[in-house]
């Protein structure tokens, strides 16, 4: 056998990460970063601590899927399991939100408010906080494993860790009673799926905020390229005005020639604080997530030259056009005021506005009755004819509630339950249904034997504690009469 | 064979060393993730064969070291259940069974236990909806031979019906009017004509009258003058609508011409008293059960019972 030859130019199928050091920023845009962010971790950790009296007979977390008893609790609304269409109809409107917000300002979400954005840039600045600002942690990257770097490296991580075991930590609130979890959590004594889902939690905090970052936008989420379909243009998008900044050369050059120069210095302000370590000046690209720092940093530079801000700016492609041919550009609001905006906000607004009407006219008391098929009818000494249902009550109340089911139709017959008798039966019964839940009970009529085979007759459920509480079934009374 | 294997220069990754038209075959090297599963796969496999039943031998496999069953799991699990029934079977048979209708809670329980004890006990002759069928009794209905009550069905499936061997069965006979000569065919058909009439079923008519006479003479013994049965003998009602044979004049004249013995078996030696219990309540609660005579005696410490289970049974609603 031949020595096999060795082939240095081995191709990988995928490009080596360029590791991205961001460096720090202030600015505009910052500023509207950080209230995103304050806001959206505030929500997410504070959600589930928010209390809501429901009664001594539900609980009373603001917000909780509770998956075991199958009920869903956000504030005044309860959805049960046959509800969940509410919660479809939810999961539309945040699809129609992001069609709404992208087509109107771009990729808004991607830049700010996005989970996988927003916990990147909180481990982006604990990251500058340990190891310095951009060129130091170049440095550090590239320098051997000194103690420096061993200690360095491991705070941060330490923290990062904390930061991913509170995000997961915080999750499993959503689906339990929060302050009984927590305690049950800490001694040790909460359910394994609740460690399990925060271990999983956390890794993939750590993992997706600390290492894949702008990766995961780039290669794994589907979002930038529904929405590269989704932008046309009058959506607002971060541009380099090339024909303001080219052709770029350094402050000397155009010091020297200023004529031959554009107002871009190519100071690479703008690449260095990019959290996704792309150049904004190559055009939009899959890797921008709009978040708008690199116009902060640009702005800082405009200012310092005296040339006027802007340089990278928002600004639609038509806008973008006018600019470069020298029109004034549209008031923003004519941007916001399209057809297909106004059309995305008519059908959000149209589904919200139909859940709240449905929400707020449901019934939460109805009645389902099945007639028993085995056996179909039961002859009783007297010549009448026995029929028996399985009713279930359903009370949606979060109080136990006596309600009487009567009957409508059927004129001779007589109803009871189980634990009554046909002597003491009349039109109705009574029965207890206990808070929030279902009862069932078995319904005994007994009518004439003559008559047509198939008699139809209903059901009605009442609430006595609220006369409007009312659902009625029709059902058959079966006899072994003429069709 | 000539060995052509080479590197492959794109690649960078070795041939196996043919070729044909100028076609060859990489060599590609197994990814070691997947070589590490097939290690671990090994690794786990020698634990398991250890372990777990595994070797297939003449009569079984070999025991495994844990000396786990599917058969003992199964049993571990049903004995599992049976321990957490356990209380309520408990209760079930030291409650009287007078008094149970004063416990909803336990009640409902002994319904749902009774339902699958039916299912395998009850529904080859009862049918799966307890409807029976000719010469199979309806449990849903209302008429019943030997009293609908807790206690008297509950005293049927103890002892069940014509057992012979067992002094306490339910036992009635009727005798085989025409098979044994008491009554001529002609006697028998107008018997059928007043059994008829009866149960509303015929207009008297001559056949009719000459077997109320016979029957006067002949029936009235068990049925009573009116034919209204008695149940201390088993003996039917004849003028309800219910009949277990069937009221055609075909079935009834078979029926007294030849007698009909239907048999239950008693399941007292079978089952156990909480299941046997569990199967009269459940019968019970098909909407014939009829309301027990009231309690004679009360006694305090029961009375007491009945209060803590109310209460019992009310927290848990």
């Amino acid at each position: 056998m031949n020595a096999p030859e060795v082939i240095k130019d081995k191709r990988s199928l995928f490009e080596k990460r360029k590791p991205v050091f961001p460096k720090a920023v202030d600015g505009y845009y910052r500023r509207l970063k950080w209230v995103v962010m304050a806001v959206t971790l505030t929500i997410y950790y504070v959600t589930p601590w928010i209390r809501w009296d429901r009664g001594p007979y539900a609980p009373d977390q603001a917000v909780l899927v509770d998956l075991a008893g199958r009920r869903f609790y956000m504030f005044g609304i309860e959805i049960w399991p046959h509800e969940f269409y509410y919660v479809a109809g939810l999961l539309v409107m945040a699809g129609i939100g992001l069609f709404l917000v992208t087509s109107a300002v771009g990729r808004a979400w991607c830049g700010y408010a996005c989970p996988q954005t927003v916990w990147t840039d909180v481990y982006q600045h604990i990251e500058r906080w340990i190891d310095g600002d951009h060129n130091a942690q170049v440095r550090l990257q590239n320098s051997p494993w000194t103690a420096n770097k061993i200690i360095r490296r491991f705070s941060k991580w330490g923290i990062w860790l904390v930061i991913a075991f509170a995000t997961g930590g915080a999750w499993i609130f959503y689906f339990a009673d929060a302050p009984t979890l927590a305690r049950q959590f800490i001694s040790g004594e909460a359910p394994f799926v609740a460690y399990a889902t925060v271990g999983i939690l956390t890794a993939t905090t750590f993992i997706l905020g600390g290492f894949m970052r702008e990766q995961f936008c780039i290669y794994a989420c589907p979002w930038p390229r529904i929405q590269s379909t989704m932008m046309d243009e009058n959506s607002l998008i971060v541009t380099y005005k090339d024909w303001r900044g080219e052709p770029r050369g350094s402050l000397k050059q155009v010091k020297n020639d200023p004529e031959n120069f554009g107002d871009c210095i190519d100071c690479l302000q703008c690449v260095q604080v990019c959290p996704t370590g792309i150049d904004i000046r190559e055009g939009p690209q899959i890797g921008c997530i709009t978040c708008a720092l690199c116009i902060d940093a640009c702005d800082q530079v405009m200012e310092k030259i005296d040339r006027p801000r802007g340089l990278i700016d928002y600004i639609t492609y038509e806008d973008a056009d006018r600019e470069r041919a020298g029109e004034p550009t549209q008031p923003a609001w004519k941007n916001l005021l399209r057809v297909r905006t106004i059309l995305y906000f008519a059908v959000w607004a149209g589904i919200g506005l139909g859940m709240l009407f449905v929400l707020g006219n449901r019934m939460r008391l109805d009645i389902a009755v099945q007639s028993d098929r085995n056996p179909i009818y039961v002859q009783l000494a007297d010549g009448n004819i026995r029929n028996s249902y399985d009713a279930k009550i359903r009370n949606m109340e979060s109080r136990p509630r006596t309600v009487e089911i009567s009957m409508s139709g059927l004129g001779q017959a007589v109803l009871w339950s189980t634990g009554g008798t046909r002597e003491n039966a009349g039109r109705s019964v009574t029965v207890q249904v206990p808070a929030d839940s279902v009862g069932k009970v078995r319904l005994f009529v007994a009518g004439p034997g003559e008559g047509v085979a198939k008699e139809t007759f209903a059901f009605t459920v009442e609430a006595e504690d609220d006369p409007t509480a009312k659902d009625t079934q029709e059902v058959y009374f079966e006899r072994p009469g003429t069709e | 064979m000539t060995d052509n294997r080479r590197i492959d220069t794109p690649t960078g990754t070795e041939t196996v060393g043919h070729e044909w038209d100028g076609i060859e075959e990489l060599d590609t090297p197994m990814p070691r993730w997947w070589l590490w599963s097939l290690y671990a796969s090994i690794v786990w496999a020698i634990g398991y064969v250890i372990l777990y039943p595994a070797w297939p031998m003449v009569n079984s496999a070999t025991e495994g070291l844990l000396g786990w069953t599917s058969r003992g799991e199964f049993e571990q699990s049903i004995a599992a259940r049976e321990a957490e029934l356990e209380p309520i079977r408990q209760a079930l048979v030291s409650t009287d069974i007078r008094k149970l209708n004063g416990s909803p809670e336990l009640m409902q329980q002994a319904i749902e236990g009774g339902r699958s004890a039916f299912k395998v006990h009850c529904v080859q002759c009862h049918g799966t909806g307890a409807a029976g069928s000719k010469g199979y009794p309806n449990l849903n209905d209302d008429n019943w031979l030997w009293g609908g009550d807790l206690e008297a069905i509950e005293y049927t499936l103890t002892h069940g019906i014509r057992n012979p061997d067992h002094d306490k069965t339910r036992f009635s006979q009727m005798p085989a009017f025409g098979r044994d000569g008491i009554l001529q065919p002609d006697e028998i058909s107008d018997l059928v004509s007043y059994v008829r009439v009866l149960s509303g079923k015929e207009e008297n008519s001559e056949s009719a009258t000459r077997g109320a006479a016979l029957f006067e003479v002949n029936c009235t013994v068990c049925h009573g003058p009116e034919g209204k049965g008695d149940r201390t003998q088993g003996a039917p009602d004849l003028t309800d609508s219910i009949s277990l044979y069937g009221l055609d004049r075909e079935s009834l004249k078979y029926t007294i011409t030849n007698s009909r013995y239907g048999v239950m078996p008693r399941w007292g030696h079978r089952l156990d008293a909480a299941t046997i219990r569990m199967l009269a309540v459940y019968v019970h609660s098909l909407g014939g059960g009829e309301t027990l005579p009231a309690v004679e005696e009360v006694n305090e410490d029961t009375l007491e019972k009945i209060g803590h289970e109310q209460v019992a049974g009310d927290e848990r609603s």
